[in-house]
């Protein structure tokens, strides 16, 4: 199980890393999505089986490809391309790499040597190996019932949101086409 | 089953959100910028569960499912706009959009 772990997570860096620094959306996608997978593995073996399969559902499934289809709508081209790949210059990219390397030193610092590290790095599972979906809907509908209302409002205002953007635009366009029509 | 000590969760989960800061900081297109935060709050997911799995209880898990709606908006809203952006100044380029006039 460790060593599905270990692969699971190395997978997920190396995909990641891979979608950060691609010039082509998709290709960056395709990797994150390979990248999603993998952390679903990963959940898996922490013991979260509800969690892992949201992630290839919810994640990998609804917000990944949501992401490709609106890359495909945009059409971008061998420009956009270019005009990436003049943009990932070292020189660019050195500052901002240095700066980050130093706030993982310092997280690895506190993971490796901080304060409550013995603790944490000690610890072992008070409850079961598994937490179970069952146990998962008992929380969150009983004590996180508020917090579930309050997501289902966020979800909502998104998506009258995300339809309120996008409906402008159509609106915007169909003047244009009646006016091509009539001349 | 042997189980996975949730130590390495924890650093898994920081090391995936500094390369998802990384990817927010080098990248000028909107597109990957949307990326680089979807990996971040993934990341921060991987700590709830991993936090969850240390102490044994379901919090975590239900802490997940809130960021998971929480992302799902985002990415939503997020598209609208990258798509008015890219109607409006034919580039995805962050730089070119930084007035913020209609």
């Amino acid at each position: 199980m460790l060593v599905i772990f270990f692969l699971a997570g190395a997978l997920a860096i190396a995909a990641t890393i891979l979608a950060i620094t691609r010039v082509n959306a998709v290709h960056a996608l395709l990797y994150l999505i390979a990248s999603l997978l993998a952390l679903g593995v990963a959940f898996f073996t922490l013991g979260a089986p509800f969690a892992a399969v949201l992630e290839v559902v919810v994640y990998a499934g609804a917000i990944a490809v949501l992401l490709l289809f609106v890359v495909m709508m945009l059409n971008l081209g061998r420009e956009s391309e270019q005009e990436e790949r003049a943009l990932l210059v070292p020189r660019l990219w050195s500052g901002p790499a240095i700066l980050v390397l130093a706030i993982s030193i310092l997280l690895a610092y506190l993971y490796v040597a901080g304060p409550w590290a013995p603790a944490v790095q000690t610890a072992v599972r008070s409850g079961s190996a598994i937490i179970s979906p069952k146990e998962v809907g008992k929380v969150v509908f009983s004590r996180y019932l508020l917090g579930v209302e309050a997501a289902s409002f966020l979800l909502l205002a998104g998506a009258v949101g995300a339809f309120h953007v996008g409906r402008r635009s159509i609106e915007r366009r169909e003047p244009e086409v009646s006016a091509k029509e009539a001349s | 089953m042997t189980v996975i000590p949730p130590y390495y969760g924890l650093i898994l989960s920081g090391l995936l959100f500094v390369v998802g800061l990384l990817g927010l900081l080098i990248r000028r297109n909107i597109m990957f910028m949307l990326i680089s935060v979807e990996v971040m709050l993934n990341a921060s997911g991987l700590a709830f569960i991993a936090g969850g799995a240390l102490w044994g209880s379901a919090d975590g898990q239900s802490m997940f499912l809130f960021i998971l709606a929480l992302a799902a908006t985002e990415v939503a809203i997020g598209l609208a706009l990258i798509l008015r952006l890219h109607k409006h100044r034919e580039t995805l380029d962050s730089d070119r959009a930084s007035e913020l006039r209609g």
